[in-house]
């Protein structure tokens, strides 16, 4: 069956209306019913991800850093960051660590931020590491980070590190 | 399999929730992966099969997961994988193509662990009502559980590693399901989306991803799950919710004082066709449940109970239609049954 209207594009909105027991069914393609004012509400939804990652490779001032950029790829499954940024999705763990300086900038622009901020994982297993040594110990990284940030003035990276530190360092006074 | 399940209320469809006028349900959904392993997406057979055989150790180990339903998606068949969709238990891409998957059920059936769906596991807890943070808890009883047995993926900067970069951090999606007429019938919906996308939120029909709006049905969930914690996420969807709720009910308030004769014809007609119907579509239920639902709210059919309307909306979905009734229809067959369902139950009002 096609669109009703144009009879060209697949239906994909479906409009009963009834008057004075009169049925008349429509069945239209989006940019018909758009056309007829019908709409649903969320038509309008944005989809970031897609816009975020394509604009990515464009938005690079010279080819040849696009060339240097897509020869990355992931020691873990091979996944290339051209890969990654076609399909949206990452191949493993490792992925993160082999496309670290990219992220930063695609998780800000996602998230807003590129720091995690919540729950650590509970090490209930391991008898040498409990919770508060974890926590002294991902104070000192976060300490070094900060400092390694600062140093290649990259601060907005400081700027999220600095708020990590500081409600970490806020939730040991509480448990102390 | 699922026989008794389809015969009772699902517990995140229990008129004991918070807000119960406006809000169906909330859920919370944990994204874990373990470490060491393909993501299931890029995964070869072998692998998938590893990360099913330790959670099924984990099952087996667990005394807080041993008394769920724990079952491969290879014996689960067509009929119970709608079921189970219609239930909210499983996402609908959960079980299409390749089957090395498998689903954990609590015994309460408020949380469900998918094993190999976008991510290793996806956990997830369902509340009636409004009722973020005691979701949250739950699905972290069982996050907190399988991390005694399994390390999860994780990176000091990105927090808990998942397929998406949508997903990274703390994981975690926040949704409520939320009914608003009101808004719809006022023609204020557009400017409410508008306004919840601004604060950072997604807006969805009711299965959720890429589906469409059905019966003023709508779902409301946090989009950043990086740089938040999960704390801030759980303020951040209630206070949202509440201003909407605020709004719903404000909307509902005027409909009624300047076109009360209209509305309460609508109400009463939807009533009345529910009441006497001999073929109704699953989406025609949907709709007509969405005025009764508001007549019930406003106090018009103040004589129906929540949980009833509740019972015939999962109950009038096709796949638990089929186990209600112990037998498959096909779709004719499945209108004229509904119809039938659905005066049984509205009988005695």
């Amino acid at each position: 069956m096609l669109c009703q209207d144009c009879k060209k594009r697949e239906p994909q909105v479906h409009f009963t209306q009834i008057i004075n027991n009169e049925k008349t069914a429509l069945s239209l393609c989006k940019e018909c019913a758009a056309a007829r004012g019908f709409h649903s509400p969320l038509d309008n939804m944005p989809f970031p991800l897609a816009d975020i990652l394509s604009g990515l490779t464009a938005n690079l001032p010279m080819q040849k850093q696009i060339a240097q950029e897509e020869s990355i790829s992931c020691d873990g499954c091979g996944l290339t960051f051209e890969d990654f940024t076609r399909q949206g999705r990452f191949g493993c763990g490792e992925c993160y660590k082999a496309f670290r300086n990219r992220l930063e900038m695609i998780m800000r622009k996602i998230h807003g931020s590129s720091i995690h901020r919540g729950k650590t994982p509970l090490f209930e297993n391991s008898s040498e590491e409990t919770t508060e040594t974890f926590s002294i110990k991902e104070e000192e990284r976060l300490k070094e980070e900060l400092q390694k940030a600062i140093s290649s003035e990259d601060f907005e990276r400081a700027a999220e590190l600095r708020d990590k530190l500081k409600s970490l360092q806020e939730s040991l006074t509480v448990e102390n | 399999m699922f026989d008794e399940m389809a015969k009772s209320p699902a517990a995140w469809l229990s008129s004991a929730g918070k807000e119960s006028l406006v809000v169906l349900s909330t859920r919370v959904r944990l994204a874990r992966n373990i470490a060491g392993c393909n993501f299931p997406e890029s995964a070869d057979i072998e692998t998938k099969k590893r990360v099913i055989s330790y959670v099924d150790s984990v099952v087996t180990r667990s005394k807080n997961m041993s008394d769920g339903i724990y079952i491969k998606a290879t014996d689960i068949d067509e009929l119970d994988k709608d079921f189970l969709v219609e239930r909210h238990l499983i996402s609908p891409v959960f079980l299409n193509g390749e089957l090395d998957k498998a689903l954990f059920i609590s015994e309460d059936e408020q949380a469900s662990i998918m094993v190999n769906e976008e991510d290793h596991l996806r956990i997830q807890a369902l509340e009636a009502g409004l009722n973020p943070r005691g979701a949250f808890e739950i699905a972290m009883q069982y996050e907190n559980e399988i991390s005694k047995y399994l390390e999860y993926n994780y990176d000091p900067d990105f927090g808990y590693l998942t397929s998406c970069p949508t997903n990274a951090g703390t994981g975690m999606r926040t949704s409520v399901l939320i009914h608003l007429p009101g808004l719809v019938l006022t023609r204020e919906i557009d400017k409410i989306i508008s306004h919840i996308t601004h604060s950072g939120l997604i807006v969805r029909g009711f299965y959720g991803e890429g589906s469409d709006v059905l019966g003023n049905l709508f779902q409301i969930s946090n989009q950043t799950t990086l740089g938040i914690t999960e704390d801030e996420i759980l303020k951040q969807i209630e206070r949202v919710t509440n201003e909407i709720i605020e709004k719903e009910t404000s909307a509902r308030k005027r409909l009624i004082e300047e076109t009360s004769e209209i509305i309460e014809d609508k109400i009463w007609r939807a009533y009345g066709i529910l009441k006497n119907a001999r073929v109704l579509t699953s989406e025609e239920v949907m709709n007509l449940l969405s005025a009764v639902r508001l007549g019930h709210a406003t106090k018009m059919l103040d004589f129906l109970d929540v949980s009833l309307i509740n019972d015939i909306l999962l109950l009038s979905q096709p796949a638990h239609l089929q186990k209600y009734y112990g037998s498959e229809m096909d779709n004719n067959r499945r209108d004229f049954v509904r119809a039938q369902m659905v005066r049984d139950k509205l009988r005695d009002q």
